[in-house]
């Protein structure tokens, strides 16, 4: 960005930003499509089979699966709402002083004793 | 240019969010619902409102719709389609809540119209959010503490009932 | 317009240089492995194997590329394109240098500098689940489908680590702005110890940092995703030619943005002695800087064996989130008495 010309408006900031993922966008499709004048095609039906070590595949691929996943992301969403709010508070650390110590404190602790009954109830093993 | 860009964000939430209630499989209908998200990113940035658009990305597109992915995959998707039409008499519920929504948005759009508040170019940096929430508003932020306990106990509690 | 115009330029530039960058890195990668194991390494390809990267990009694009016989066509081929657009676009904020002056003009050697810089590069990292998430799905193939789910878990977990480990950078720098963290650390304490946060209240954030970041890359030793001795490729296995391609730049990628970020927020970005009058001089210490965490990156994958899925999970939710919040703890608690 030239420095004499940089407007006023942070919203301009964001500008190059729309024009990169346009770019971006257009990176893989362009990618994608030229490439297709290049290469072979020749599909055979065991080609297309999944890889299985050369076994024929048995029954569907997309089976029920553990319950630790969906927890796992379920104490994500949680504590990365959590996060989310430290960013907004460690930025303006510096004017609110002690009395920004103890906010968090109190924020903090309260979210430690749900992480604390999270893990004695065993929702962090992996087994 | 302006509305330029405006256009292209709303078209783009609307053919996300009409996509959504259109597709049949719901791996899809999550897919749509993210294409929304990410136009209402813009929207915000639009508005100048720097710090929500980010947060939009971070904890709507990369966390809660993870989680609906991960539900849909948790469940084997077939049995879920065949299930989908149970409760058909549901639907008709949707339109009373569809009118006293659109109501409350009408009642809101004209409030502001009646009084504008004067909005600066600093407002919606992360700064000027962090003054605001741990001044003014600090007394609902340490309650949303409680509210994410609670919510970690509900999910601990859910996932060992199963 | 102009703004509009000067960004694609520079845009191009960049991607020019970092891709050929990491065209390049494999190389080394493969060097550095071979030096390891006490072998030469590629050698064939022109001088040194120095036209090896060439080489690599005709075969994957001259290669068939297979779709799996599978009910999810357009996911498959979204996939890849979700896998390499985020890190790319992560690149927007990261700031190479100062400012040079190129036809009489100032051009800051950054693309933008924006107010919330830092969680720009953090909402695109947490996008990058999705490529992987769908590869999984949509290859109908058991092993991408465990592959997939496997290392969406791992990355949302340590992504959690990731964020919480820069929240003591915040407290020190006060702002979001990458350019603005790197003016932060420009100077020296007693003369000699440069301003980093690396040395100044952070090296615990700093550790939990690349540790974390090393996990969100899906790299040795957290290459769960892709145990080939269980898993075969994980959630690329049923790809190839082109797409297979671009899992493998975006996870390269990656590793860049990631080590650039490390670079901005703990080591002083490109500031160096000099840098400030000599601007090339800032980008060459960038680029050191970065290349250093890269080297790491290889010689962790040189050296150590792989974590097991249950242990890596653990040590994410057990071990690195209560450091992080201790880090938070203690970072603020010192600019307390500072």
């Amino acid at each position: 960005m030239i420095l004499q010309q940089i407007p006023a408006n942070p919203i301009y900031g964001y500008l190059p930003i729309v024009v990169f993922l346009i770019i971006a966008l257009l990176f893989p499709l362009v990618i994608l499509g030229l490439m297709k004048l290049f290469r072979p095609e020749n599909p055979q039906p065991p080609k297309l089979s999944p890889y299985e070590c050369g076994v024929d595949p048995q029954r569907d691929a997309r089976e029920r699966f553990s319950v630790r996943f969906y927890l796992v992301a379920m104490l994500f969403l949680i504590f990365d709402v959590e996060t989310i709010f430290l960013f907004p508070w460690a930025v303006i650390y510096d004017r609110l002083a002690i009395f920004g110590l103890i906010e968090i404190a109190v924020f903090i602790g309260i979210l430690i004793v749900g992480y604390y009954y999270a893990w004695r109830k065993g929702a962090l093993e992996w087994v | 240019m302006e509305q330029l860009f405006f256009v292209i964000f709303a078209g783009i939430a609307l053919i996300g969010a009409v996509n959504l209630l259109l597709r049949r499989n719901p791996l899809y209908a999550a897919l749509s619902l993210l294409t929304t998200m990410a136009a209402l990113t813009g929207l915000y940035i639009m508005l100048k409102a720097y710090f929500i658009a980010v947060i939009q990305v971070i904890i709507y597109a990369g966390a809660i719709v993870v989680l609906f992915l991960f539900v849909i995959m948790l469940f084997n998707i077939r049995a879920v389609e065949r299930q989908t039409d149970r409760r058909g008499y549901l639907k008709w519920l949707a339109l009373p809540f569809a009118i006293i929504l659109i109501g409350q948005f009408l009642y809101i759009v004209r409030l502001f119209e009646e009084n504008p508040t004067p909005v600066g170019t600093e407002i919606g940096f992360t700064e000027a959010v962090g003054r605001k929430l741990f001044t003014a508003y600090l007394l609902p932020f340490e309650l949303t503490s409680v509210l994410i306990l609670a919510a970690i106990i509900g999910a601990v509690v859910l996932a060992q009932k199963e | 317009m102009d703004i509009a115009l000067e960004a694609a330029l520079k845009i191009a530039v960049i991607l020019f240089i970092v891709l050929t960058f990491l065209a390049y890195l494999v190389l080394f990668e493969r060097k550095i492995l071979g030096w390891i194991q006490l072998r030469v390494g590629p050698n064939r390809v022109g001088p040194w194997g120095l036209l090896q990267p060439l080489a690599d990009l005709l075969k994957f694009i001259a290669k068939e590329d297979v779709t799996p016989d599978t009910p999810n066509r357009v996911l498959f081929a979204l996939a890849p394109a979700l896998a390499l657009v985020p890190p790319l676009m992560a690149l927007a904020v990261i700031p190479f240098g100062s400012t040079i002056e190129l036809f009489g003009r100032k051009i800051a050697l950054q693309i933008t500098d924006i107010n919330v810089g830092l969680l720009y590069v953090f909402a695109l990292g947490s996008l990058e689940v999705y490529g992987i998430i769908l590869a999984g799905w949509s290859s109908n193939s058991k092993y991408s489908l465990l592959g997939g789910l496997r290392s969406a878990a791992q990355m949302i977990s340590y992504e959690l680590a990731l964020t919480l480990s820069v929240a003591g950078v915040l407290i020190q720098a006060g702002t979001l702005s990458l350019s603005e963290i790197v003016h932060v650390q420009s100077g020296y304490y007693f003369g000699i110890i440069p301003r980093w946060h690396v040395f100044w209240y952070q090296p615990l954030g700093f550790i939990i940092f690349f540790i974390a970041a090393v996990a969100e890359t899906n790299r040795v030793p957290f290459d769960l995703p892709e145990a080939e001795s269980e898993l075969v490729a994980g959630y690329h296995t049923e790809y190839s030619s082109i797409k297979f391609a671009m899992f493998f730049v975006g996870e390269y990628a990656a590793m860049f943005v990631v080590s650039a970020l490390a670079t901005t927020l703990f080591l002083g970005g490109w500031t160096g002695p000099g840098a400030e009058r000599v601007p090339l001089l800032g980008v060459l210490y960038f680029s050191l800087k970065t290349g250093f965490f890269l080297f790491v990156y290889i010689w962790l994958r040189g050296t150590l064996p792989r974590f097991r899925y249950d242990q890596l999970m653990q040590f994410g939710w057990k071990v690195l989130v209560p450091m992080a919040f201790a880090n938070i703890f203690i970072s603020s608690a010192l600019a307390l008495w500072r």
